[in-house]
């Protein structure tokens, strides 16, 4: 019996096309458009003008508060000027755009691909380096990771966790760094442990995945400390909870962070990223993103510098397929739907996914049936079809003490509902008005 | 037989009459005292429970009212001055007089002349089409066009205006209860002091882009040029983030900034026509 | 238009599976229990569940476009799943004009009146079995023999009914038992009675698949058949003579077609695996007391229709256990 967590989950097709391409380098676009709110929190101040010539590597907007990042140049070239321009949130928010002029890197950053196991930083220090290199939780929610690090007074980090589930279909980024980083992420995984001053760590690989667990568990004999778990396919599996369940068996408290159990997740990129920023002291300035979709003449994982437009990895992919109805950033559970392709890659993008017109449309939707499908699949034990109606009808405090707030909008629910009903979008329309109930009441 | 049934009714009287004493007495003894001016002012009141008081309904809005020691901070908007003096009637307060409101919705982009951009699909209420993005136009201010208003409208006084883009409120019908400015998630519509004969001379504009941004998203839209500023000799319009604003409360409807605005961001509405206008016509196709 | 993106919120992607699949899925269920019974009631089987069938169709149509003023949906198949359940509570030989009525009772008063699919709270079938049981006694309790058992008679009760009548006059259960079909023949369905309720082992096929497919889950028919098993074997237990076998508890009266069939209809039960548990027992023990204590013989369709009207309560009352809501951890790693 493979490990996994206990309650609800769906397992939807995996279609993950890309997962035997090799991570390709995508040439360095002409011009790119650097946002300056790539994670949560604040956003960071921009500290170059327009005119400015910068360097690949070099600081290009600070971090304005503890949970806050530094944002880096990702290409060589002057800055043509600051202003908005729609992100993949559908708003236009405020970034940096650079006109690309060769590719001249900050000195300091060590460019060779040799394998360093070597450091010889303490824990804060690496913590340090952490948050000066911009790094964020690179799965797909930004969270800054010195802020994880760093656990609140009182709580002691027991176990950290690495996340190599990548339980979205179609995604394989992940997948191909393990199987091609292997060593670095490991070291990486060592670093953080340092950082955190624990002794135990896990990486998680859910089972569609047996090259990667293969090479990994070969690996991990040689680092102390780390072991490889394998687990049942099954969505959400990548979510911070969920994973934690499966590895551990302990529940997050509802309400509360997964230092409360004495866990830390990590994904695979970000531990990769750590890898580089101490390693190589190279800051998070680009990622690895799959281009996929059914009709994508041939997906792939590419090396793709913060800021490229969308529309350059899809036309490396093949271009965009004529009958496109809907293009994702993020996978297509939790991804969001983006408003043109002309919006950059930012830290947070796992991948591009092109839906053709057929799919991109939901179905009309009808009355609930009540078939209980929604509360089998819902990985946090809630009543999602109550939770909606309560939504649509503004019922907040009821929904409140439903627990409409554990909801982690994995959307298993909209997903399996044979009714087509739009459960998640009500959902989070009920959690952002009690999130704010919840707020004002604070005050 | 008959015994049968005379025994039935003589049981089923005693039963009645038994209950009826003991209802009495309980009643009398769980009795509630209620202030009966309570009940009057529920009286005077319209009775819609539209909420726009700021109170859960009339009833709460009555007891609110009998325990207040002036009227001054409660208001019904939709009975008005009128409503407003009886009830200072009833409690022997003072009434005080407030200028009637109407609502108006501060967007014109309507589908003529704000282009789509993209297809909404998902939930149809405006609340979760703004929460995904900033709506199907490239404006990311203006109207979602889902009619939450005109469901949170208890007195039919919106026309959803399917397809056109933006809903239209019916001035003779509209209370200005507010519950619309409630359920706006853009933050569009505004309650506007109210003129003879609905006159109102209005931005109907709120985007703060720049103004060719906000030029290229939608034709009719505020390019905060300035110009009605200059123009008005009341101060009362402001621009702030390149947005010009009609204080309704300073505006004396003399209708100088209308022709001034390069982008027809200012409408005049109830006014005799100046000229003969070619009434424009809204058809679009809906998806 | 086409060139314009779809921007919607996540998920982006559908498992596919409509109420439209899941009702055909409980047809196919149905399948094998009803070539059961045509083969052996012989065509009247085949009639009582076409008129059935077409009439709840018939009435679905008409009531929504004529009187709720709705654009008709027949086609999601809930219809015809009321329909052929309503047949299977049927004995074959009823007349034409009685399952018509049960069919109006079914769609009208248990289904539409309360809004359509997904909004009734009784099971419709059930409705139209309780009123036509109600109404017309008679026929509703007068089974055509069961031919390939051999007896030669037009009409006969159920063995429920012989045995209860048999126990009332005091005759010990050993003596009944003896005019009755052995246990293993009643599982492979050679007793009399209703259209569907007479093949156990179909029945218990059909619930399989439809396990497989995801329609039910195990709690409610589980929940059921154990509790009617254990209140029936303890009864047992302390008195062959008086109370019969668990075994025959189980294969007999609807039991199967109740537990597996008609208590699981998703619109009118829990909504959460604790809260099913509860309402199958509950099932159990109002069933079980009828049959051991009440006039009926049988009881499992009234047991559902009363666990219909607890289930708001239970969903109100009964959650599920939330994610992190745990008071101890375990610790290991």
């Amino acid at each position: 019996m493979l490990k996994t967590f206990k309650v609800g989950g769906v397992h939807p097709p995996e279609n993950k096309l890309s997962a035997d391409k090799k991570i390709e380098v995508l040439p360095i676009p002409k011009t790119v458009f650097i946002p300056v709110v790539q994670h949560i929190g604040a956003p960071s101040t921009a500290v170059v003008n327009k005119g400015d010539v910068v360097k690949t590597g070099q600081i290009i907007a600070k971090s304005s508060g503890f949970v806050s990042t530094n944002i880096h140049s990702s290409v060589s070239g002057k800055v043509k000027k600051i202003d908005l321009s729609p992100d993949s949130s559908g708003y236009p928010k405020l970034g940096i755009f650079i006109d690309v002029e060769g590719d001249h890197w900050m000195e300091e950053i060590n460019r060779s691909e040799e394998l360093v196991k070597e450091f010889d930083l303490d824990g804060p220090q690496i913590v340090q380096k952490i948050q000066e290199s911009g790094i964020v939780g690179m799965g797909g929610a930004t969270f800054p990771s010195h802020v994880k690090l760093v656990p609140p007074k009182g709580m002691k980090a027991e176990i950290l966790l690495i996340n190599g589930v990548e339980c979205e279909p179609y995604l394989t980024s992940d997948h191909r760094l393990m199987m091609e980083k292997a060593d670095e992420i490991l070291v990486g995984t060592q670093l953080l442990m340092k950082a955190m001053n624990v002794e135990k760590a896990a990486i998680g690989i859910e089972n569609n995945k047996p090259g990667a667990i293969q090479l990994l568990t070969g690996k991990a004999k040689h680092y102390k400390g780390i072991s490889v778990v394998a687990l049942k396919d099954k969505y959400p599996q990548g979510g911070e909870k969920q994973l934690i369940k499966a590895v551990t068996g302990r529940e997050v408290p509802s309400g509360g962070l997964p230092i409360a159990v004495g866990a830390v997740v990590s994904n695979v990129g970000t531990v990769f990223a750590v890898y580089e920023a101490i390693q190589k002291n190279k800051p998070l300035f680009e990622r690895v993103v799959t281009v996929t979709g059914k009709e994508v003449k041939n997906p792939s994982n590419f090396k793709v510098r913060i800021g490229t437009a969308t529309s350059e990895l899809i036309e490396a992919a093949g271009g965009l397929p004529e009958n496109t109805g809907k293009i994702i950033s993020g996978g297509p559970m939790m991804g969001r739907a983006i408003i043109s392709p002309d919006v950059p890659v930012t830290k947070g993008t796992s991948g591009i996914l092109i839906i053709p017109e057929t799919e991109a449309k939901r179905k009309p939707y009808r009355e609930c049936i009540r078939c209980s499908r929604c509360v089998s699949v819902c990985p946090m034990g809630l009543e999602p079809f109550l939770l909606m109606t309560l939504g649509q009808k503004q019922i907040f405090d009821r929904a409140e003490n439903e627990r409409i707030m554990n909801c982690i909008e994995c959307g298993s629910c909209s997903y399996t509902c044979p009714s087509y009903r739009p459960i998640l979008d009500y959902i989070r329309f009920g959690k952002a008005k009690v999130g704010a109930i919840i707020r004002t009441r604070k005050k | 037989m008959s015994l049968t049934v005379i025994y039935t009714i003589a049981t089923l009287s005693v039963i009645g009459t038994s209950a009826a004493v003991i209802l009495y007495f309980v009643a009398q003894k769980f009795k509630v005292y209620e202030d009966p001016r309570i009940d009057e002012t529920e009286k005077a009141l319209p009775g819609a429970n539209c909420g726009g008081c700021g109170f859960a309904g009339c009833r709460a809005f009555a007891e609110a009212c009998v325990k207040a020691d002036s009227l001054s901070d409660l208001n019904c908007p939709v009975g008005g001055n009128e409503t407003m003096g009886s009830v200072a009637g009833i409690l022997g307060f003072e009434a005080h007089k407030k200028d009637p409101r109407v609502a108006f919705i501060r967007c014109n982009g309507t589908c003529n002349h704000r282009p789509k951009t993209s297809n909404f699909d998902g939930a149809s209420t405006c609340a979760i089409a703004a929460s995904v993005y900033s709506g199907e136009t490239d404006c990311q201010w203006g109207c979602v066009s889902y009619g939450d208003c005109y469901y949170s409208c208890k007195f039919d006084a919106i026309d959803i205006r399917a397809g056109i883009g933006v809903p239209l409120i019916l001035d003779d019908k509209c209370v200005a209860c507010g519950a619309c400015v409630e359920a706006c998630p853009k933050n569009l519509i505004e309650l506007r002091k109210q003129f003879p004969k609905i006159r109102k001379v209005v931005v109907a504009c709120r985007n703060e882009d720049k103004g060719g941004v906000a030029r290229k998203a939608c034709s009719v839209a505020c390019i905060g040029c300035g110009k009605c500023e200059k123009e008005c000799k009341f101060d009362a319009i402001t621009i702030a983030n390149n947005l010009a604003f009609i204080d309704s409360d300073k505006c004396k409807l003399c209708r100088k900034c209308v022709p001034v605005c390069p982008t027809n961001a200012i409408i005049e509405e109830g006014f005799p026509p100046r000229k003969i206008v070619t009434e424009e016509k809204q058809e679009c196709s809906t998806t | 238009m086409s060139n314009l993106l779809t921007i919607s919120p996540s998920p982006h992607i559908h498992s596919g599976d409509s109420a439209r699949k899941i009702m055909f899925r409980v047809v196919y269920a149905l399948i094998p229990a009803l070539l059961w019974s045509v083969f052996v009631f012989g065509p009247d089987a085949l009639r009582v569940t076409l008129i059935a069938v077409v009439a709840c169709l018939a009435f679905e149509y008409v009531i929504q476009k004529y009187l709720m003023k709705i654009k008709p949906v027949i086609t999601d198949g809930s219809a015809l799943v009321t329909g052929i359940l309503l047949a299977f509570n049927m004995p074959a030989n009823l007349p034409w004009w009685i399952i018509v009525i049960g069919a109006l009772a079914s769609i009208g008063i248990g289904k539409l009146s309360f809004g359509g699919l997904g909004s009734n709270i009784f099971n419709p079938a059930l409705v139209g079995r309780a009123f036509l049981l109600i109404s017309f006694p008679v026929q509703m309790t007068s089974w055509p023999v069961n031919n390939r058992s051999g007896i030669d008679a037009v009409t006969s009760a159920t063995p429920l009914g012989i045995i209860k009548e048999g126990i009332a006059n005091g005759t010990p259960v050993s003596e009944i038992l003896k005019s009755l079909p052995s246990t293993v023949e009643m599982l492979f369905g050679e007793n009399g009675g209703s259209l569907g309720e007479i093949s156990a082992i179909l029945l218990i096929l059909g619930g399989l698949y439809m396990l497989f497919t995801k329609v039910i889950t195990w709690h409610i028919p589980v929940s059921i058949i154990v509790t009617v098993g254990i209140v029936a074997s303890a009864f047992w237990l302390v008195n062959p003579e008086v109370y019969i076998s668990p075994a025959y508890h189980l294969l007999t009266g609807g039991l199967m077609l109740g537990a597996i069939f008609m208590a699981t209809d998703m619109v009118t039960s829990p909504m959460n695996p604790k809260a099913q548990m509860i309402y199958g027992v509950g099932i159990g023990l109002i069933t079980i007391s009828i049959r051991l204590f009440g006039a009926y013989p049988e009881g499992i369709s009234f047991a559902i229709l009363i666990m219909n009207a607890v289930v708001p309560l239970l969903n109100r009352y009964i959650k599920p256990k939330r994610f992190g809501e745990i008071k101890k951890q375990p610790i290991k790693a």
